[in-house]
């Protein structure tokens, strides 16, 4: 589709948008599934409107960091496929999914989402690692806020594998009871400013036309865990107080859908 | 060496259960998700569009591409690096030769259609569910095709001749502890179904030429069960008018 950048303009002066939207509502659907992957240790595919997003939990044994021998690690990885969109071409993570993947990390590794120091096993020589990898299977806008609420979602339904008490080795097909030490729940949130409104859940075409965007990580309570501003054009003081507000609205928005999800699949 | 009962129970030509739909990445001009067991493969297909760099062109006929992966979490041990290796290449190569045959390649002169197959979770008979989904992914973009492909593997476990045979079952030494000794044969198929010409066939292991022929009847009938799965989810697809 070819859309006049001008329209998304002057429509968003208007307080409008192309689908009919108000600037803060999400796409319909969104929607949450969980343990999707029966060879991943944790797996969610999280779609709103037609961006779908799958994320994989795997966990590997490995000698803990030097600086921090009595913790384990997690590391995100996001792929951008050329099955998800026209735009993507295959080879290593290009800077776009670097940046994606790095975002949706730090929002986890600085709120300590995880307790790393539950992953290690014996301090120095054996550590839990965690890998999360995100991919893209359709790409229609707002990749941020899809492969964040996946990556919460892969890491909630994670459990350890057995470890083979004589070998040491993984058995990776026979999963534990013990869900990861997932402490905390972080969810970043992008907002997009298009002709100086602020836009959430921004279709591709208005991703392509806006003037700067903030990602903001936070905790259910409110605490902030990550930030990063992108695009071209400065943000006011006053415009990132509006949009902390409005990322933590809409976080606790997603947030909702999550337990929801979460409450339904206990009914099991 | 006896295999008596199949490990999952299944009859020795009954295929795990098959699921497909399509129409799951919209931005791509086709797209088909394919599941058999616990095989999942989803494929999309984008072109005919321009090919870079332009020297691949052809201005005769157009250019089939397809790229196999299995997504990091996808195998049944550790992660797996993204990216190509050796073994998604091969498979990407002969799922597109798979497919060549039933697609009219001079209809897109000039032009290349990429079929990408994405695997987010699987238990052997990945090729034959990547072949599957990106037939019905084919069909979906409109790319002139003479009929679909179908796929299944066939194979031998110990002195049995099965149909879509699982990990346990490529892997039976493991699982089967009277089958120590086994010997397993794997072959997945693909044919064109009216025709039942075969357009992918690999073997891996031991079997006898009598075997062999024995399994292709039985992968002849599996394919009946993958095309009418395919069918159906094409037809639900598009709605007769």
């Amino acid at each position: 589709m070819i859309v006049n950048t001008n329209t998304i303009y002057d429509l968003a002066a208007q307080g409008k948008r192309l689908d009919g939207r108000s600037l803060t509502d999400y796409r319909t659907p969104v929607q949450i599934e969980t343990s999707i992957s029966w060879t991943a240790e944790g797996s969610a595919r999280v779609q709103i409107g037609s961006t779908i997003v799958m994320a994989g939990v795997k966990l590997s044994l490995e000698k803990p960091y030097n600086d921090t021998p009595n913790e384990g690690g997690i590391t995100i990885n996001a792929e951008l496929l050329p099955l998800s969109s026209s735009e993507y071409e295959s080879g290593p993570p290009g800077i776009k999914a670097i940046e994606l993947a790095r975002v949706v990390d730090r929002g986890i590794r600085e709120s300590k989402a995880i307790d790393l120091k539950k992953l290690c096993i014996a301090p120095g020589e054996k550590a839990w690692f965690v890998m999360v990898d995100l991919i893209t299977i359709n790409d229609a806008g707002n990749l941020y806020d899809v492969a964040g609420l996946a990556a919460l979602a892969a890491l909630k339904s994670a459990f350890f594998p057995k470890i083979d008490p004589e070998t040491g080795a993984i058995l990776y097909k026979e999963k534990t009871a013990v869900p990861l030490p997932l402490v905390k729940e972080p969810l970043p949130i992008t907002i997009y400013k298009i002709n100086g409104k602020l836009f959430v859940d921004p279709t591709k075409e208005e991703e392509e036309t806006y003037e700067a965007r903030l990602t903001v990580a936070s905790d259910p309570d409110g605490t902030l865990s990550a930030i990063q501003k992108g695009g071209d054009m400065p943000l006011t003081v006053d415009e990132i107080a509006q949009i902390i507000d409005l990322a933590l609205t809409k976080a606790a928005f997603l947030r909702g859908i999550l337990t929801t999800h979460y409450g339904k699949a206990l009914h099991h | 060496m006896v295999y008596r009962k199949r490990l999952d129970g299944r009859k020795i030509d009954e295929l795990r259960p098959v699921e497909a739909k399509v129409g799951v990445v919209s931005n791509a001009d086709g797209s088909a998700s394919f599941r058999i067991g616990k095989t999942w493969a989803i494929a999309a297909v984008y072109g005919p569009r321009e090919i870079f760099p332009r020297f691949l062109q052809n201005p005769k006929r157009g250019i089939l591409r397809c790229h196999y992966s299995m997504m990091p979490f996808s195998g049944s041990g550790e992660r797996i690096r993204p990216g190509s290796n050796r073994r998604a290449q091969e498979i990407s190569l002969v799922i597109q030769k798979s497919l060549e045959p039933v697609v009219d390649l001079s209809a897109f002169p000039n032009a290349v259609v990429d079929i990408f197959v994405e695997l987010p979770q699987t238990d052997a008979g990945t090729r034959c569910a990547a072949i599957s989904a990106a037939s019905m992914a084919l069909a979906v973009a409109g790319i002139p095709m003479k009929d679909l492909v179908s796929s299944v593997a066939v194979g031998k476990v110990d002195d049995k001749v099965v149909v879509d045979l699982d990990y346990m079952e490529e892997h039976i030494e493991e699982f089967n502890p009277e089958s120590a000794a086994a010997s397993v044969a794997d072959i997945p198929v693909a044919m064109i179904h009216n025709t039942k010409e075969v357009t992918l066939l690999q073997m891996d292991g031991k079997v006898s030429k009598e075997d062999l022929i024995y399994a292709l009847e039985l992968a002849k009938k599996g394919i009946e069960q993958v095309y009418a799965t395919q069918v159906k989810a094409l037809k639900a697809y598009f709605p007769s008018e």
